[in-house]
């Protein structure tokens, strides 16, 4: 533990001078003893201490041994960009890992957006019962985090699962959902659509900011339901809906618990739901490569860098940030 | 062009116990008149605006503007524009998409929308900032897109409810004679709600006052002061507001301290013989005299307000301790704790109210 001398700890708090301009505000701290930093550094020393021995050191850790090869039990040996070559140029498990992540980003987030907001409007025009509903809705995004409720999609949509069940009676006859190449990647992508409750309540407390007197003007000025939602929700909205888009988009590509449940951990039925993590995961811990792990670790940050930059880039023209007045 | 009437229309707000927010409104807006609505915080002016508006029901009754009954028609097909208290601008739209907003959403060629948001736009003074986003414009300029937004649609009734709320002082006196003249020169019927008596005196052709829902009086500004209808009106119109004492009636008239004011004969006669009167005397109303001066009234000066061309003396009477405002001339006013001297100016100008009903006796 970081202990500051204790002199440094009692010296009487300085009154803020509240009649001095800001400039002079900010020089006077300037110009004040460093000491004074001390107790700052105390109450910063946990969080510090966390992230620079849970966080910083493996990053840096995984950015070397993403430049050797290295199977846990010998050291690792160095092998320069190997890794990152083989990865690009001769893996084609690699490339399909990235096209299903690249697909589930693409279907997973908008549906997920969707729902999260058609659901959200639901609410928001609702008088009674609003917050037993709310809570309802939410619910599956508590409980989804878990193995346990990808262990139950699992059952639900496998053959002979309750879905399967359900539309045989009406002569439909799938034989499953998640043994099926064409379909599992969807079924892994409903389970995330379906914990749509962060992104909702998110999209709630946003409409509930959007000024009134906003859609009555529009309705005075003969705007009809569609139109008021185009011309006066969405823009409104929009500052919430980049806030989701980004944190989802960010998520959807670290995809893993579904993916590993709903496929038994190895990405099938013929690697179709074989995610980038999931492949990350196979690689480092079932083919004991940490080293091309680690490379597609890093990767994966850089692409997730480059796309939340671009996602950045384009708000510039579709967010409307409001101010007061 | 078209006048707008309102066939005893009523608002009833449901709930536990029913409030009628506003409640039997019967009233007509003559083509081309500028009549304001005004009245305390929940009298109903600004329901009374927005049941026109089709933004809130008409429970009871009916509301016509022309010939046709608007009862139950949307918003978008009463030819109406209204200015909202916070202008409700598009904040992701230009000042020219706001203002062509309602013209682009009724099909009208591009070219025309044009056109008319630039001539909107000349006539506002907006033509720079055209291309602007509402949150560039200072709070005066997003006021005047408001106004714009209104009238490029060219309706047949303006409506607005308290559009100077938001900004100062100085501009707010400014922004008034703008709008009034606006309206004279584009001779549209407006309907204008505000809680400011004096907005309201200054602006409007008409105004009507409103209390608790209830249409109190509806007259000219000049007639609302000279011969308000009752002694709410009269307490709300004038700035500083009359003196309302309630007052024991003789033989010969109201007794204010240890002064009998007259009343005339008529006035006696429809008081029917009660025993108190309610007086009401304007400051402006009363003089300063010297104290040898008869059937003066003697005031303990509590505060005196000084305005430049008038001071405001705040006072008690002698003997019952009643409050009263007196305005003076500025040039001398007297000292806190001085006893001053007053009369009435004219006895035509004592405003005598029922003391029970509090209507107008004469």
């Amino acid at each position: 533990m970081n202990v500051e001398a204790p002199d440094q700890q009692v010296s009487p708090p300085r009154e803020r001078p509240g009649s001095e301009s800001a400039a002079a505000d900010s020089a006077t701290q300037r110009n004040r003893p460093r000491r004074r930093e001390g107790p700052a550094w105390v109450f910063l020393s946990p969080w510090l201490l966390g992230a620079a021995v849970l966080t910083l050191t493996p990053m840096l850790v995984s950015l070397y041994l993403s430049f050797t090869q290295y199977d846990l039990f010998t050291a690792p040996e160095w092998v320069g960009l190997d890794n990152y070559v083989h990865m690009f140029t001769s893996d084609p498990r690699y490339w399909r890992s990235a096209l299903n992540t690249l697909i589930y980003v693409l279907v997973a987030v908008p549906l997920q957006l969707a729902v999260a907001l058609a659901v959200a409007l639901a609410l928001n025009s609702m008088g009674r019962g609003k917050g037993f509903y709310r809570s309802a809705f939410y619910a599956p995004s508590l409980l989804g985090a878990s193995m346990s409720i990808a262990l139950v999609w699992r059952a639900l949509f496998n053959d002979g699962g309750t879905v399967d069940d359900m539309l045989s009676t009406f002569g439909i006859d799938m034989g499953g959902w998640v043994n099926q190449p064409g379909w599992a990647l969807l079924v892994v992508a409903l389970l995330t659509i379906w914990q749509f409750g962060a992104p909702m309540v998110i999209f709630l407390a946003g409409l509930q900011q959007v000024p009134h007197e906003l859609y009555e003007a529009a309705e005075v000025d003969g705007a009809g339901r569609v139109r008021r939602f185009l011309s006066v929700t969405l823009p409104m909205l929009s500052p919430v809906l980049f806030f989701n888009l980004v944190l989802q988009t960010i998520q959807a590509f670290q995809v893993f618990t579904p993916a590993f449940t709903v496929s038994g951990g190895r990405g099938g039925p013929a690697d179709s739901t074989l995610f980038y993590t999931l492949y990350l995961y196979d690689r480092g811990f079932t083919a004991s490569h940490m080293g091309y792990a680690s490379a597609m670790a890093w990767v994966l940050l850089v692409v997730i860098g480059i796309v939340t930059a671009l996602l950045f880039r384009s708000s510039r023209s579709w967010v409307f940030y409001n101010d007061k007045g | 062009m078209s006048r707008v009437t309102y066939h005893d229309a009523a608002r009833v707000f449901t709930g536990n116990s029913p409030v009628r927010a506003v409640d039997n409104l019967r009233l007509t807006v003559d083509d081309g008149e500028f009549l304001v609505l005004v009245g305390p915080s929940g009298s109903g002016k600004s329901t009374a605006l927005r049941m026109l508006a089709g933004l809130e029901e008409i429970d009871e009754g009916s509301v016509h503007i022309g010939d046709t009954d608007v009862t139950s028609m949307p918003p978008k097909s009463r030819d109406i524009a209204m200015v909202f208290q916070s202008y409700a601008l598009y904040p992701h739209m230009t000042v020219a998409e706001n203002m062509g907003f309602a013209l682009k959403l009724r099909r009208i060629p591009k070219q025309d929308v044009r056109q008319r948001v630039a001539e909107a736009a000349e006539l506002l003074d907006l033509t720079e900032y055209l291309d602007r986003k509402p949150r560039a414009l200072s709070g005066g300029q997003r006021q005047r897109v408001a106004m714009g937004r209104a009238i490029v649609r060219e309706p047949s009734v303006f409506l607005m409810d308290e559009p100077l709320s938001n900004l100062d002082a100085k501009l707010r006196v400014e922004t008034r004679a703008n709008i009034a003249a606006l309206q004279r020169r584009l001779g549209t019927t407006t309907i204008y709600v505000t809680h400011d008596q004096t907005e309201a005196m200054t602006m409007g052709h008409r105004v009507a006052v409103l209390a608790d829902g209830v249409l109190q009086q509806c007259d000219t500004p000049r007639e609302l002061y000279e011969r308000p209808a009752n002694a709410f009106v009269a307490g709300f119109i004038g700035s500083p507001a009359m003196n309302l004492e309630t007052v024991p009636l003789t033989a010969e008239g109201a007794r204010l301290d240890e002064v009998t004011l007259p009343i005339p004969r008529g006035a006696m006669d429809s008081l029917g013989g009660g025993s108190e009167v309610t007086v009401g005397i304007r400051p402006e109303s009363l003089r300063l005299v010297s104290d040898e001066q008869p059937d003066s009234l003697a005031l303990h000066v509590e505060l005196v307000e000084e305005l430049g061309a008038d001071c405001l003396i705040h006072g008690r009477t002698a003997v019952d301790g009643k409050r009263l405002i007196v305005r003076a001339d500025g040039r001398r006013p007297p000292a806190l704790g001085d006893t001053v001297h007053v009369v009435v100016r004219d006895p035509e100008e004592i405003h005598l109210f029922d003391a029970g009903s509090g209507n107008r006796t004469a």
